[in-house]
């Protein structure tokens, strides 16, 4: 797959491709996110991490409005997501989104799964999306299970076609919100080799992560988070070797054992 | 270690837990004896009264003098009656050609084949012209009015129409029961919940006796469509329940997934949920709609003339001994046939949607 196809199909202005500004949001009285500032430059790869109820997930969930922040601003390819129906389907075009259980389409098959959006929404003809599909299918190396449903496949493959489920609808970011919690450890890889491989083309991503090799290898900033704040963001030599928060050294002390 | 001991052990073959299964033990022994006596003597006479000493031909009345067993000469005299109630005798050849388009139409509808957007449009197209054929009144044909209407044209005008028509209902109130604002959702509820609380009867006299005393002559509908709205909407209530059912079935995920994908609201439900939630609750659908084809014979009692009730009329023919056993039986075949039927299918249906997840 070359650059031009995993690039967006609009071109927008050069701004940054995320922008979040002192963003909040509350489930009833619990204070997930306090006053979050993040910006994301175009093709940078972010790997989040932080103890689990830290805000991490919401943070991802909001860029992409599956949550929506109650105050602050969250900007996408230089729009902002607001309640206008129109925004908020440009920035769910911008971003393409992975989740920690696949949430494939159960009754459809795999390639029915990649399809159905692009068609629907009128990104593509059928025969188009097809063949897009397929080169995505091909691309993440399940191109010859395109015709049998998800709960034919491992975890492994299904989050596979997770990721060309999503790269299907031509994203210019990907979100990836623990993408690897639920496999077995055996399938862990192929999926983060895939995401490697998106990540050397140049897709801005941002991931939710506990595998900190897929980070030192891949992010150019690794953010650490506690209690719904930006605890520190840094290069991941810097992050791994020369933590500053002491929050941050106690959270990497635990996973090294 | 041989190769015995690592192969699975091999179930007994089929004759044998049979024989075991009946005469196993002394109690299976007695348990078998007393059912087959049961079933024996439940067996014996009805076969007796219903084949051996029953009179098929000649179809007339004095071929059931001193006949002990059953009757179905009458049956064979009056199918036409019955299946076609009092449509005069020399245009029935419409009410049967009817029966037929619905019939094979509904035959062709069940397979998943012909299931494409044209299958739609052929049957909007079908149900008016089922209509038109039935009320005549164009190129030459004599107009009927819906009271001389009767018989299985009726019961399937208004089980196709009313279960056709409730289904996308039930699913838009079903859907319209969790909306997020308010003035929908308190109106589906109110939908709902009276129309559930009310018996069907007590909806069928509304719709044929109340209306008529509510609105001006020029806005009331035919009493044959004010039964087949009231039959529609109550089939509508319960199926929304069904469906809704189904719908908190689904995972969060599924919503999440298809939000992510940039699909909008309608898209969503039409695509990823409801697909997904209505092949949850295929069974109680099913039993749900057989109930509602069943519904559709209490129409008599605001005087249409369904099956039932033209079977009934038959039966009122002085020159015959009222063979009634006989003529609900057929009667009974019929449903029988349209609820078994559709039953099969709502399995098979089943077992495909189970075969894809």
């Amino acid at each position: 797959m070359t650059q031009s196809a995993t690039g967006p199909a609009t071109t927008e202005a050069s701004g940054p491709a995320v922008e979040l500004r002192a963003v909040h949001k509350w489930y009833g009285g619990f204070h997930a996110l306090r006053g979050v500032d993040l910006t994301v430059a175009r093709g940078e790869r972010i790997v989040i991490c932080g103890p689990s109820g830290s805000g991490k997930s919401t943070l991802i969930r909001c860029i992409n409005q599956l949550e929506r922040h109650q105050a602050g601003a969250v900007t996408v390819n230089g729009r902002e997501a607001t309640a206008d129906p129109k925004a908020l389907q440009a920035i769910r075009r911008a971003a393409g989104m992975v989740f920690q259980s696949f949430n494939l389409f159960p009754h459809l098959t795999v390639l029915q799964n990649c399809t159905l959006a692009p068609v629907q929404t009128g990104l593509a003809t059928r025969a188009e999306a097809d063949a897009l599909a397929m080169s995505y299918l091909e691309r993440v190396r399940i191109a010859e299970q395109a015709l049998k449903h998800p709960a034919q496949l491992s975890g492994g493959q299904q989050q596979r076609v997770a990721i060309a489920r999503a790269l299907c609808m031509r994203p210019s970011i990907m979100l990836f919100d623990e993408p690897t919690s639920a496999l077995d450890p055996e399938m862990v890889k192929e999926v983060l080799d895939t995401m490697i491989a998106l990540a050397s083309d140049g897709m801005t991503m941002l991931a939710v992560t506990h595998e900190m090799g897929f980070a030192r290898r891949v992010a150019d900033r690794v953010i650490f988070m506690d209690e719904g704040q930006i605890v520190e963001s840094a290069p991941p030599g810097e992050f791994f070797e020369h933590p500053r928060h002491a929050r941050t050294q106690a959270f990497l002390g635990q996973l090294l054992h | 270690m041989t190769d015995a001991a690592v192969l699975p052990p091999r179930p007994a073959a089929r004759s044998t837990r049979l024989v075991r299964g009946l005469f196993g033990s002394p109690l299976n022994v007695l348990l078998t004896l007393l059912v087959a006596w049961a079933v024996w003597s439940l067996a014996a006479p009805l076969l007796r009264w219903a084949v051996f000493d029953a009179v098929v031909l000649p179809a007339n009345p004095a071929a059931c003098r001193d006949v002990s067993g059953a009757c179905w000469s009458f049956v064979a005299a009056k199918s036409g009656q019955i299946l076609f109630g009092i449509y005069p005798i020399e245009e029935r050849w419409r009410p049967m050609l009817v029966c037929a388009v619905l019939l094979a139409l509904l035959g062709w509808s069940l397979r998943p084949a012909a299931w494409r957007p044209s299958l739609a449009i052929v049957w909007v197209v079908a149900l008016p012209g089922v209509l038109m054929l039935m009320f005549g009144g164009f190129g030459g044909l004599s107009f009927v009015a819906t009271t001389m209407w009767g018989g299985l044209p009726v019961t399937l005008i208004l089980t196709v129409t009313a279960i056709g028509g409730a289904f996308p209902l039930a699913m838009l109130l079903a859907l319209g029961r969790r909306s997020w604002l308010p003035a929908i959702r308190t109106l589906c509820v109110l939908f709902i919940e009276l129309t559930r609380a009310l018996p069907l009867l007590s909806i069928l006299f509304i719709a044929s006796i109340m209306l008529p005393l509510l609105l001006p002559e020029a806005l009331l509908p035919d009493k044959f469509f004010r039964a087949l709205i009231a039959l529609l909407l109550f089939a509508a209530a319960y199926l929304a329940e069904v469906i809704r059912g189904g719908l908190q079935a689904m995972p969060r995920g599924q919503y999440e997934a298809a939000e992510a994908l940039g699909l909008g609201y309608w898209r969503t439900q039409r695509h990823v949920i409801l697909p997904q939630a209505i092949a949850i609750v295929i069974p109680s659908l099913t039993s749900t709609i057989i109930v509602m084809i069943k519904n559709t014979s209490l129409v008599m009692v605001v005087g249409l003339f369904d099956l039932i009730s033209s079977g009934r009329a038959a039966l009122a023919d002085p020159e015959w001994s009222s063979p009634a056993l006989e003529t609900y039986a057929f009667i009974a075949a019929i449903y029988f046939a349209l609820c078994f039927g559709f039953g099969r299918f709502a399995q098979a249906l089943e077992s495909r949607s189970k075969d894809s997840s």
